[in-house]
C-alpha cells in the first residue's frame, strides 16, 4: 500500500503540542516557573489579592441580593476571580473593554460604579450612563458578538493613530463555538489590530461541557487559523494570568496584532440566578476538583507566605466591601424613575414622525 | 450639471463627501481596487487609499461589528453588504447592535453607520441577491431605511445618509443602476430623510410606491393619463420613517390609494402605510385601497422572475378598479 500523503496522528499531535498551558503558581500557592514571573511591586500584589477579595465578596452579597429580589440579571463569578480580575489588570485606563455579561467586575474595576452595575443588572437605563472617560461598552448579550465589535474598535484605534491603546473582550468556552469569534480574531489580524481576545474556558456554556463545543484539544488552537498567537493559561492562577495578558497587551499596543488567551477556570456555582441548577448537570467531584483550585487559596497561601497577606487584612477587607455593596444596593433604589417618552427620544438624533407622535401620545399619559 | 445614472450618482455622493469628511470610510467585499461589484466605489481606492476604502474579509457578520466599533471610536463607517439576500448573515450587528446601542446608552452615543446594499429583481441574478428585506429593517426600531428611485435623489439621499447621525440602510435597486439617467448637480446637496416625494402630480388617484416600483407607477400613470385618469404618484424615498403627511395630503385630495411595493404580500412596508392610511384618513377614501405585491412564495427562480414581479400593467389593473368602483 502507497503510504498516505500525510500523517493526521502526527498532524493532530503537534497542534496539541503547540498549546501548553502556562502555569506560575500551582494550586497551594508555590512557585512553579520563577523564569516568567511578572515584574509586580509588593504593592501591586496586594492590590490584586484585594480586587480578588473584593469581587468574591461581591460575588457573595449579589447573590443575596439576587435572592431578595433587589438584583435583575445576575451572572456568578466565584471561581472566576484570576481570570477576570488578574487579566483585567495587565491593562491600561484607556484600553478600551467589550465584555460579556459575566464580566462586570472587569467593567467596574474599569470605571463603572457599583450602584450602576447593580442598575444595569436591574434593567435600568442609568446603569448604562457612562462617564465619557469610562472605555467601554455595556456587557454583551449575544455570545460572541462583542468580538467582532472589539476588533472594530481596535480597527478604529489603529486608524486614529492611537498610541499605547488596546482594545480587550471577554466571552467564554460556549461562546468559542460562535462565529463571530472566529470572524473577530480572523479581521483582527488580517488588519494587525491592537486587541487581546480571551476565552474564559469554565468548563460550561449554561449546562453544555466543555467537550460538547469543539474537537479542538484547546480553544487557545482555535486562534491559529486566523494566525494570530494563542495562548493557554491556568485561569485559577492569577500571576500567570497577569503574566500573559501583560506579554499580549504589549504586543499588541506595538503594532503586532491580537492574540487569544484560553483561560482554565472554573464557575463554582449555577450560570445565573435565574434558576439554573448546576448539579442537573454537574457532578460533586467537578465542584470539589475546582475548589481545591480556588484562585483566592493559591493567592492568599503565596502572598501570606510573602509576609504580605493576613486573615486579619482580609477580614477588614470583606467587611468593607460588604458595606460598600451595601450602600450601593441602597443607592441604586434612588434611581430616577424611567419614561417611555425618554425612551422614544433616545431612539434617533433626528426622529420621524411616528417617533415625534408617540412622544406627544406617552407625554400626555405620563403628565396626567 | 452632468447626466448620471443612479450608480454614478452615488459614486459622486460616496466621492464628495469622503472629501469632505476624513472620518468616512466605505469598506466591504470588493469594494477596494475592483471598485464593487457594481462600481459603486470605483475610483475611491485609488483617491483616498486603502485605509479609507478597504477590501474585508468575506464575512458579512465581520463587516457589521467593523461598523460597530469603527462607530464607537468616531468613525461614519459605510458598510457594504455586497447583495442584500446575504444580510441575515449580518442581522445581529445591524438590528441587534448597530441599531440599538443609542437607545441602550440613554441616547449618549450616536451610530452614525450607512449599510450600503444592492437589492431588487429583474435583474437574472442567482438566489439570495435580489430579495426585498426592506421590511426586515423597517421593522427594526433604531434604523432609517432609504431606497431612492432615481440618480438624482440617490446622490442627495446618499449624501444625507453619510451625514446623518443615526445608522442608515440605504438599498439600490439593482434595475434602477444604469436604466436610465437624470440631471445631476455637480455640487453637493442633500434630499431629506424621512420626506416623501410627489414623483408625479393628479387628481383622481394616489399611488404609493418606491424603489423601481416608482417607475412602474410613473409607466401605469402615463398610460392612464390617456383615458383621462389623473394619477397622483408618491415616491415614499424612505421607508422607515414613513412620511405619513405626505401620503395623507395625497389620499384626501383623491379619495382613492393604490399602494404598490415590490415585496410579497405579507407584513411589509405597504401594509404599514394601508394600516396608517385607514386610521388617519378613512374618511377620504371613496373605494377600498388596492395593495400591488408579489406573491407570498420565496424569490422566484430566475426563469419566472418577470412573471412573479409586479408591473406597470398590474398597478393599472389596481388603478381602473379602484377609480371604477
Amino acid at each position: 500500500m502507497a503510504k498516505q500523503p500525510v500523517d493526521y496522528e502526527a498532524l493532530l499531535s503537534s497542534i496539541e503540542a503547540s498549546f501548553p498551558m502556562v502555569q506560575i503558581l500551582d494550586k497551594d500557592g508555590k512557585v512553579v516557573n520563577e523564569d516568567i514571573m511578572p515584574d509586580l511591586s509588593d504593592d501591586e500584589l496586594v492590590e490584586l489579592m484585594r480586587r480578588m477579595v473584593w469581587s468574591r465578596v461581591l460575588h457573595d452579597r449579589s447573590m443575596a441580593l439576587a435572592r431578595q429580589g433587589r438584583l435583575g440579571f445576575y451572572a456568578p463569578t466565584m471561581g472566576q476571580e484570576a481570570s477576570q480580575l488578574a487579566s483585567h489588570f495587565a491593562f491600561k485606563k484607556q484600553d478600551w473593554l467589550y465584555p460579556g455579561y459575566r464580566d462586570v467586575p472587569q467593567l467596574i474595576q474599569h470605571g463603572l460604579s457599583l450602584p450602576k452595575a447593580f442598575l444595569w443588572s436591574r434593567g435600568n437605563v442609568e446603569g448604562n450612563n457612562y462617564p465619557e472617560d469610562l472605555h467601554a461598552i455595556p456587557p454583551q448579550i449575544i455570545i460572541g458578538a462583542q468580538y467582532i465589535q472589539a476588533m472594530g474598535n481596535a480597527v478604529g484605534q489603529k486608524l486614529a493613530g492611537k498610541e499605547d491603546e488596546v482594545t480587550f473582550t471577554y466571552t467564554g468556552d460556549g461562546g468559542s463555538s460562535q462565529g463571530d469569534v472566529y470572524e473577530g480574531m480572523n479581521f483582527a489580524g488580517r488588519y494587525k489590530a491592537p486587541v487581546v481576545f480571551y476565552i474564559q474556558n469554565n468548563g460550561y456554556a449554561i449546562s453544555t461541557p466543555r467537550e460538547k463545543q469543539s474537537a479542538a484539544n484547546t480553544l487557545a488552537q482555535k486562534a491559529a487559523a486566523a494566525g494570530i498567537p494563542g495562548i493557554q493559561v491556568d485561569g485559577m492562577d492569577p500571576l500567570a494570568v497577569y503574566a500573559v495578558s501583560k506579554q499580549a497587551r504589549d504586543w499588541a499596543a506595538a503594532g503586532n496584532g491580537p492574540v487569544l488567551i484560553e483561560t482554565i477556570t472554573s464557575r463554582f456555582g449555577p450560570h445565573s440566578t435565574s434558576g439554573d441548577d448546576p448539579t442537573r448537570y454537574r457532578e460533586q467531584e467537578s465542584f470539589d476538583y475546582w475548589e481545591q483550585r480556588d484562585p483566592l487559596i493559591r493567592f492568599r497561601n503565596f502572598l501570606t507566605e510573602k509576609g504580605l497577606w493576613s486573615d486579619e487584612v482580609e477580614e477588614e477587607l470583606i467587611e468593607k466591601t460588604k458595606e460598600e455593596v451595601k450602600q450601593a444596593a441602597k443607592e441604586a433604589d434612588q434611581a430616577p424613575k424611567m419614561k417611555i417618552s425618554n425612551f422614544l427620544r433616545s431612539m434617533y438624533n433626528e426622529p420621524g414622525q411616528n417617533i415625534l407622535e408617540q412622544i406627544e401620545k406617552y407625554e400626555a399619559k405620563e403628565n396626567n | 450639471m452632468a447626466n448620471l445614472t443612479m450608480i454614478q450618482a452615488i459614486t459622486e455622493a460616496l466621492d464628495q463627501e469622503m472629501a469632505r469628511d476624513e472620518k468616512v470610510l466605505v469598506f466591504g467585499e470588493d469594494v477596494g481596487k475592483n471598485g464593487g461589484v457594481f462600481r459603486a466605489t470605483q475610483g475611491l481606492y485609488d483617491k483616498f487609499g486603502e485605509e479609507r476604502v478597504n477590501d474585508t474579509p468575506l464575512a458579512e457578520s465581520g463587516i457589521g461589528g467593523m461598523a460597530f466599533g469603527l462607530a464607537v471610536q468616531g468613525f461614519r463607517p459605510i458598510m457594504e453588504i455586497q447583495f442584500f439576500g446575504f444580510v441575515f448573515e449580518v442581522m445581529d450587528s445591524i438590528v441587534g447592535q448597530i441599531a440599538r446601542q443609542r437607545y441602550r446608552m440613554g441616547g449618549n452615543l450616536n451610530m452614525p453607520v450607512v449599510v450600503r446594499s444592492p437589492f431588487g429583481g429583474g435583474v437574472h441574478t442567482p438566489e439570495m441577491h435580489a430579495d426585498s428585506l426592506e421590511g426586515l429593517m423597517a421593522q427594526s426600531p433604531g434604523l432609517k431605511v432609504v431606497i431612492p428611485s432615481n440618480p438624482y435623489d440617490a446622490k442627495g439621499l446618499m449624501t444625507s445618509a453619510i451625514r446623518d447621525e443615526d445608522p442608515v440602510v440605504f438599498l439600490e435597486h439593482m434595475k434602477l443602476y444604469r436604466s436610465f439617467r437624470d440631471e445631476v448637480p455637480e455640487e453637493q446637496y442633500t434630499v431629506p430623510i424621512g420626506k416623501a416625494n410627489v414623483a408625479k402630480e393628479g387628481s383622481d388617484v394616489t399611488v404609493v410606491a418606491y424603489g423601481y416600483m416608482v417607475r412602474e407607477a410613473l409607466k401605469a400613470a402615463e398610460q392612464l393619463e390617456k383615458d383621462n385618469v389623473s394619477v397622483e404618484v408618491i415616491d415614499l424615498r424612505t421607508v422607515s420613517p414613513i412620511d405619513y403627511e405626505t401620503v395623507v395630503a395625497s389620499v384626501e385630495k383623491t379619495g382613492r390609494m393604490v399602494m404598490v411595493q415590490e415585496a410579497q404580500r405579507q407584513a411589509g412596508v405597504g401594509n404599514t402605510v394601508i394600516s396608517e392610511v385607514s386610521q388617519r384618513a378613512i374618511l377620504s377614501l371613496e373605494a377600498p385601497v388596492e395593495f400591488v405585491t408579489s406573491p407570498d412564495t420565496v424569490y422566484p427562480f430566475g426563469q419566472v422572475e418577470n412573471l412573479w414581479l409586479p408591473s406597470a400593467a398590474d398597478i393599472t389593473e389596481a388603478i381602473n378598479k379602484v377609480v371604477e368602483f
